[in-house]
């Protein structure tokens, strides 16, 4: 019965959108008519009745917003977003003294490739690391409750933290990289006509603990001055391997549009990790700005240099761990590497040069095919039959091509020039082949116009069948450099701490523990947020008294959130069910402020206030 | 008169046979399970709680529905304090105390009777657990009362003094609320059943026995 509803419920949306389609024809000035859907298929697709639930969690970067966004899949709706480089005052993130600590006095960052964790390849749904390409860091989110938990940086001697954050199969390692090699360590003048010589790249893992997730430096490795771009890990045979394309391979400076695009070829890096591992732990490493940094010249076998394509941009390991895939962007071709064959070339020592003593392999031995994918070829994902997914930035579009006969089968324009895709599951070991989104960099005329800062535009697509279908245009705030696509039901997130798991100390839970303590210039409260007032409701300072606040909401129930804004001192702090933060500050402005609870709670929301008076 | 006295001295003579005895031990078995088991259930439902606030009330304790994302009990009273509701907390109970002594007490009185298989002490266990198990309802049915009467002057919502279900379903507010005896009660319904079918069967016993 219900399923019948759904269905009637569907149709009749596809209907209207049939309708409002046919209406909108005639006046329709902007927009790609070529990149269209069959209306009613996709409107049954992807319509999710009220109160179903999506299939699929999507995890957009934020690009320079910071963040991270969350989106149901089919829907495309906008579901909610986990702060992690950026203050964020809807949920009072960056005013606390605990994510203030963990920004680091950063207020922004660059939010680009997030990695789910894996187990044997696949993804285990436990956290999503991602990194900064613009101050050096790495977050890592818990799935559990959708927060970040740490932020790991500026890491020494990386610069540009772009190749960033892939995770091995087993989540050993995520994986960091320069795109702008500087002199290291950090702090080091050099003069930028030296580049080629004093400026230095580096790759490097950063180790997670299998427990809890967390991050630490641990092995990085010196490179030649070349701008490391995009990585990812290997599988299965190729699991111990860590690559990265880079551009640049001429280590030029200036206008590297036209500097660092003179040769054909440039690189795709690769290092095995586990030479790197042991390398370490056999004292072959050099402490440089506080990491332990080795030198491929000390180390054999630590990296070797795949020729590709020029100014490359992704570099993907198919399903089965067989194939590493280049896609240089001003080309027409996407090139495929045979791993086995790489390591036979490294048996051999079959290399065709060298570049500061790192082998670079004979490009005609290691290369399975050069697949003629289409103009702009950037970033390559995987479904479950064997297909690859190529984005074509210059030719807006989405190849669909055989691993093996290296036939393109399919095609489908987008609207307008796609950078990174998502398949679903589609960089793990088992690609579910259901979904791609396409993440265009562009969107002009697919939305109501919002003037000339534009939103980016995500197309969903459908690849289940022998065809790829348009089912969707979805918008998000700038910018989204890549996703992840995980099986909702391979999260198990909580939504209330339980009064057990609540760890911090001057945490408290009967309003009768609400007080204030005066010690010298500094004043404790411990203030309690439950329906609806704060107690206590008034508190009392000097002029120039150091006030801390421990808030704790003592709600046990789902979705009753309370928030704590203190006018005109900047402060705004939410606090979950079950949690505590600490808000800091010093009282130096007299007066009386107003504290009132931001975050709806109830009826009387709008009366859970209370005064703060400085003498 | 004479004739009913010494037929009431006849009844309470009669000895309670095999069956009987292991039907008693049996009721006061079970009677030990009831610790076990919530004895009533209450429901709150409404739009933003679909799937139920719940309350279980125990000889014992009381025992709010818990999930990973909810604690029920504390929900209740969250929202109660709005109409100026004490909240619902075990201390306040004094059947928590004495109920499960009762219990206690009517069970042993139960395996006295299996052991000496006197109708007399069948019949003081029965009246026994009957006037406690009317007292019990009647207590909560009094402390419940007294929550929806006591309501304190300065809520912020003033609705007019209430008695809660105790059986049945009531439309409050927004909430519709369900009141039920729970297993622990049906349970605890078996014991007399259990003791009036070993009185039968010693009584037909005993007249087969003479006739």
């Amino acid at each position: 019965m219900k399923k019948t509803l759904v269905i009637i419920g569907a149709l009749f949306l596809a209907a209207l959108l049939l309708y409002s389609c046919g209406g909108e024809k005639k006046g329709r000035t902007a927009g790609r008519t070529d990149v269209r859907s069959d209306v009613q298929e996709a409107a049954v697709k992807t319509y999710v009745a009220p109160g179903d639930l999506d299939k699929y969690y999507l995890f957009k970067s934020g690009g320079h917003s910071g963040q991270v966004y969350i989106y149901g899949v089919p829907s495309m709706r906008h579901i909610a977003t986990i702060p992690v480089f950026s203050p964020y005052p809807a949920t009072g993130y960056g005013f606390d003294k605990e994510s203030k600590e963990m920004l680091g006095g950063f207020t922004w960052g660059d939010a680009h490739h997030p990695a789910l964790s894996e187990t044997n390849g696949d993804y285990d749904g436990r956290w999503l690391f991602i990194n900064d390409n613009a101050n050096n860091r790495m977050a890592r989110i818990d799935l559990r409750d959708f927060k970040t938990k740490q932020i790991l940086g500026p890491m020494p001697n990386i610069s540009g933290n772009h190749g960033s954050t892939f995770v091995t199969e087993n989540t050993d390692y995520i994986l960091a990289a320069s795109r702008f090699s500087i002199p290291i360590p950090k702090g080091t003048y050099e003069k930028l006509e030296d580049y080629a010589t004093k400026y230095k790249g580096v790759v490097a893992g950063v180790s997670i603990d299998p427990k809890n997730g967390a991050m630490a430096l641990s092995w990085q490795v010196l490179m030649p001055p070349f701008d490391y771009d995009l990585g990812d890990a290997g599988k299965g045979p190729s699991a111990e391997w860590a690559f990265w394309t880079c551009y640049n391979s001429e280590r030029a400076t200036g206008k590297l549009e036209v500097t660092s695009t003179q040769k054909d070829r440039d690189y795709i890096a690769a290092v095995n990790w586990k030479v790197a591992e042991k390398a370490v732990k056999d004292g072959k490493a050099k402490s440089i700005g506080g990491a332990q940094v080795l030198d491929p010249k000390d180390v054999e076998g630590l990296v070797f240099l795949l020729p590709v394509a020029k100014s490359p941009h992704g570099v993907d390991v198919s399903p089965d761990g067989k194939y590493v895939i280049g896609s240089g962007k001003l080309q027409s071709i996407t090139t495929v590497f045979n791993f086995e064959k790489m390591q036979t070339a490294i048996q051999k020592k079959d290399f065709s040069g060298n570049e500061d003593g790192i082998p670079v392999l004979n490009y005609d031995a290691i290369k399975d095919a050069e697949v003629n994918v289409g103009l702009g070829p950037l970033h390559t994902q995987f479904d479950d039959k064997g297909n690859a997914y190529t984005s074509l930035f210059v030719e807006s579009a989405v190849a669909k091509w055989k691993l093996g006969t290296w036939e393109v089968v399919d095609k489908i324009p987008v609207a307008y020039n796609i950078g990174h895709l998502c398949a679903s599951e589609g960089d793990t070991k088992h690609p579910t082949g259901e979904y791609v989104v396409a993440l265009n960099k562009l969107s002009h005329g697919r939305h109501l116009s919002v003037g000339p800062s534009q939103p980016e535009a995500s197309q969903l697509i459908d690849i289940a069948g022998e065809k790829m279908s348009l089912l969707y245009d979805a918008f998000t705030e700038p910018e989204p450099h890549y996703a992840q696509m995980i099986k909702a039901d391979k999260l198990k997130p909580i939504e209330v701490y339980s009064k057990e798991e609540n760890k911090h100390p001057k945490a408290i839970w009967d309003v009768k523990d609400a007080k204030i303590v005066r010690n010298g210039k500094n004043v404790e409260v411990y203030l309690i947020a439950v329906r609806s007032s704060f107690e206590p409701a008034k508190i009392e300072v000097n002029k120039g008294d150091k006030v801390t606040i421990y808030v704790t909401n003592i709600e046990q129930t789902t979705d009753e959130l309370h928030g704590i804004g203190l006018a005109e001192y900047n402060i705004n702090v939410v606090v979950d069910p079950g949690e505590t933060k600490t808000i800091e500050f010093v009282a130096d402005k007299p007066g009386v402020f107003p504290y009132y609870c931001t975050n709806f709670c109830s009826a009387l929301h709008q009366e859970m206030q209370g005064y703060l008076l400085v003498k | 008169m004479e004739q009913l006295t010494r037929k009431a001295n006849v009844f309470f003579e009669t000895p309670i046979d095999l069956r009987g005895r292991v039907l008693i031990l049996i009721a006061s078995l079970l009677l030990v399970a009831t610790f076990f088991l919530p004895l009533w259930e209450i429901s709150l439902y409404s739009n933003q709680f679909p799937d139920g606030l719940m309350v279980g009330i125990f000889s014992y304790k009381l025992e709010g529905g818990k999930s990973a994302n909810r604690d029920d009990l504390k929900e209740i009273n969250a929202l109660n304090h709005y109409i100026g509701m004490r909240p619902l907390k075990e201390e306040d109970f004094t059947e928590f105390k004495w109920i499960p002594f009762v219990i206690g007490g009517v069970v042993l009185l139960g395996l006295r009777a299996a052991v000496q298989g006197k109708m007399s002490k069948l019949v003081d266990l029965l009246v026994l657990f009957t006037y406690f198990g009317g007292f019990s309802l009647w207590s909560f049915y009094y402390k419940l009362d007294l929550y929806g009467h006591d309501l304190d002057p300065t809520a912020a919502v003033k609705v007019p003094p209430f008695t809660p279900p105790i059986f049945g379903h009531k439309t409050m507010a927004n909430f519709e609320v369900y009141s039920y005896p729970d297993w622990g009660s049906y349970v605890m319904a078996i014991f007399p059943v259990l003791l009036l079918l070993a009185i039968w069967l010693s009584v037909r016993a005993s007249r087969k026995g003479k006739s």
